[in-house]
């Protein structure tokens, strides 16, 4: 992604979409562009602000510390959790083969 | 300690991943659990389904704390952010991590052999789930598909990076079995590499002399073992050397160790699959342990395996030899002393109490650790006392640890090793005697390096049935 977010460029807008396993018309990459790049100019506003002296902030609220105890709790059971896959195989959701390993 | 040719030196930083032993996983309440049926310790978090939200186990803050401590950590206020692949086996296209601000920061690990590795970071994140692939010619209705299991995906990690400050094998494989006997000794994992519990992956280059620039390096990952992981980094850097001075340049990549072809091989191309647009994760807060929380889990810590060696030397008294130190490494290394100060403590001859506990003991797996101290205490006075010969303690030991304990005096009666009563010792004596006169004609005149002949004499007609002291006794009675 470009520095710059007024830059962004249709390359950007292929990357991210191979990123995601999207597949973009040459016309959609074009409208795509020019949407992400209205959404980027947008947050650029805040570029304009003084920072100066301030914390980055980790979280809107001010909240810290939200713990749970380790106990265990009933999970889902299979037909729920299965309800919804295209596909199961050996109690395991089957995807289309995947080359190599987990990043 | 290898040396590479042609004054090349390699640089090696390791990123170890460690489940941590909580009861639940790091944001719900699915069970945290080794070998379920698949996909049934799953729930919507874990499944990242519209509308639910993680919440942070506290046990797992702490174990990450205990584990930052025992490494010299500086524990700071952290937060989580995600992680975004495309890949499935996180259903959430997603891992939650941490980037920018770790729980823990910079701190070290010093190794037995007297050199430092700097840690960079040791920060919390979730596991994924366990992919299963299946070929042309695999087990599963002959398709080209990928099977996922997604009980695994959740379960804490905490992921320990080290500095590049690793420069051999050796020194990989040192800091491996170090790092895995702390997090045993910490609590918050059971550091068990074979199944998937620990995993390391190694960032290996080379260069020319210690003053020059790092050079591009590989990832290489499949290390089963502390054994895979020596050879692979071994392999690797002599791969690149020989890349490099054939005038060929070292494409950075991720490869995969194959164990049984004894090489690496290219799994993936990085650059492009690095894109992890990590954000902030909106759904969680940061973390800010107190001080006294950071206080209290340092004061309970129990000792660490460098002064667990310490304590055992000082314990052994004198000065060990070559032979009992590597049993004393070995011993820490495979958790097993608790073994031996407890059976010092109970007067056993500190030498039986190493040998047994790091020769023997320690080679029986994990049923050892079921079982009672007091009977190993037991069997080692029995042989220590002379009631048994060591051979036939060896023995014992597998039966009592197979048994998950009892009274070894009652496995020896079993397996038929009954002391030999000094009547019959006295018969067997006088064969050898008569068989070896000029022996006994020697031994008798003060040579006592026979005592030796005369004891190994009983004990092949015995077949190491004789109590040794009893018979060094009766050789001096006779001799007069």
């Amino acid at each position: 992604m470009s520095e710059n977010p007024t830059s962004l460029s249709e390359e950007d807008v292929r990357h991210v979409a191979r990123l995601a396993r999207l597949t973009l018309s040459d016309d959609e990459v074009g409208r795509f562009t020019e949407q992400l790049r209205g959404v980027l100019d947008l947050a650029a506003d805040l570029e304009a602000l003084n920072l100066d002296g301030i914390e980055p902030t980790a979280h809107p609220s001010e909240l810290s510390n939200v713990l749970r105890t380790d106990e265990v709790v009933a999970s889902l059971n299979q037909d729920a959790v299965f309800a919804a896959a295209p596909k199961i195989i050996d109690h395991r959701f089957s995807v289309p083969k995947i080359v190599g390993d987990a990043p | 300690m290898s040396t590479l040719p042609n004054g090349w030196e390699m640089v090696v930083g390791l990123e170890v991943h460690t489940e941590l032993k909580t009861q639940t996983k790091l944001f719900c309440g699915c069970a945290n659990a080794f070998g379920s049926e698949p996909n049934t310790n799953i729930c919507p978090v874990c499944l990242g389904l519209p509308g639910s939200l993680p919440v942070l186990n506290e046990k797992a803050v702490e174990f990450a704390i205990r584990i930052g401590t025992a490494l010299n950590c500086v524990i700071q206020g952290s937060s989580f952010h995600r992680k975004n692949y495309f890949y499935p086996d996180q259903p959430k296209d997603y891992q939650i991590s941490q980037y920018d601000i770790p729980i823990n920061g910079i701190g070290f690990l010093d190794l037995p052999d007297g050199t430092k590795v700097g840690i960079e970071r040791a920060h919390l994140e979730e596991d994924t789930g366990k992919t299963t692939h299946v070929g042309g010619s695999g087990r599963i209705h002959g398709s080209d598909e990928s099977l996922v299991d997604y009980n695994r995906a959740g379960v804490p990690l905490v992921e320990i990076v080290s500095a590049p400050d690793i420069r051999s094998a050796e020194q990989a494989r040192g800091y491996a079995a170090e790092l895995r006997a702390i997090l045993i000794a910490s609590g918050a994992s059971d550091g068990r590499m074979e199944e998937g519990s620990m995993r390391v992956d190694a960032n290996v280059s080379v260069r020319k002399g210690s003053d020059a620039p790092f050079g591009t390096r590989c990832e290489i990952k499949n290390l089963n073992s502390l054994r895979s992981l020596q050879r692979a980094v071994d392999f690797e850097a002599l791969r690149q050397i020989d890349l490099l001075e054939a005038g060929e340049s070292i494409t950075q990549e991720t490869r995969h160790w194959d164990e049984d072809a004894g090489r690496t091989q290219t799994m993936r191309s990085k650059e492009e699959a690095n894109d992890y647009r990590y954000f902030p994760e909106p759904d969680l807060v940061p973390i800010n342990p107190t001080q006294a929380f950071i206080d209290e889990i340092a004061r309970s810590l129990p000792a660490m395996p460098a002064q667990r060696r310490v304590e055992l030397i000082a314990q052994l008294g004198g000065d060990p030899t070559q032979a009992q130190r590597d049993q004393l490494m070995a011993a820490v290394e495979l958790n097993v002393d608790s073994f031996i100060t407890g059976a010092i403590h109970a007067g056993v001859t500190p030498a039986i109490a190493l040998a047994r506990t790091a020769n023997e003991l320690a080679a029986l797996g994990d049923e050892i650790f079921s079982l009672p101290l007091d009977d190993y205490v037991a069997l080692l006075k029995l042989e220590d006392a002379g009631a048994l010969s060591a051979t036939q303690s060896k023995a014992v030991l597998a039966d009592l640890v197979a048994a998950g304990g009892g009274d070894p005096a009652a496995l020896a009666k079993q397996r038929g090793f009954e002391k030999l009563d000094d009547g019959s010792l006295d018969g067997i004596l006088d064969e050898i005697i008569a068989a070896n006169p000029d022996e006994w004609r020697r031994y008798c005149e003060g040579d006592d390096k026979l005592t030796g002949f005369f004891t190994g004499k009983v004990m092949a007609a015995t077949k190491g049935q004789a109590d040794g002291k009893a018979v060094n006794a009766a050789l001096r009675t006779r001799k007069g």
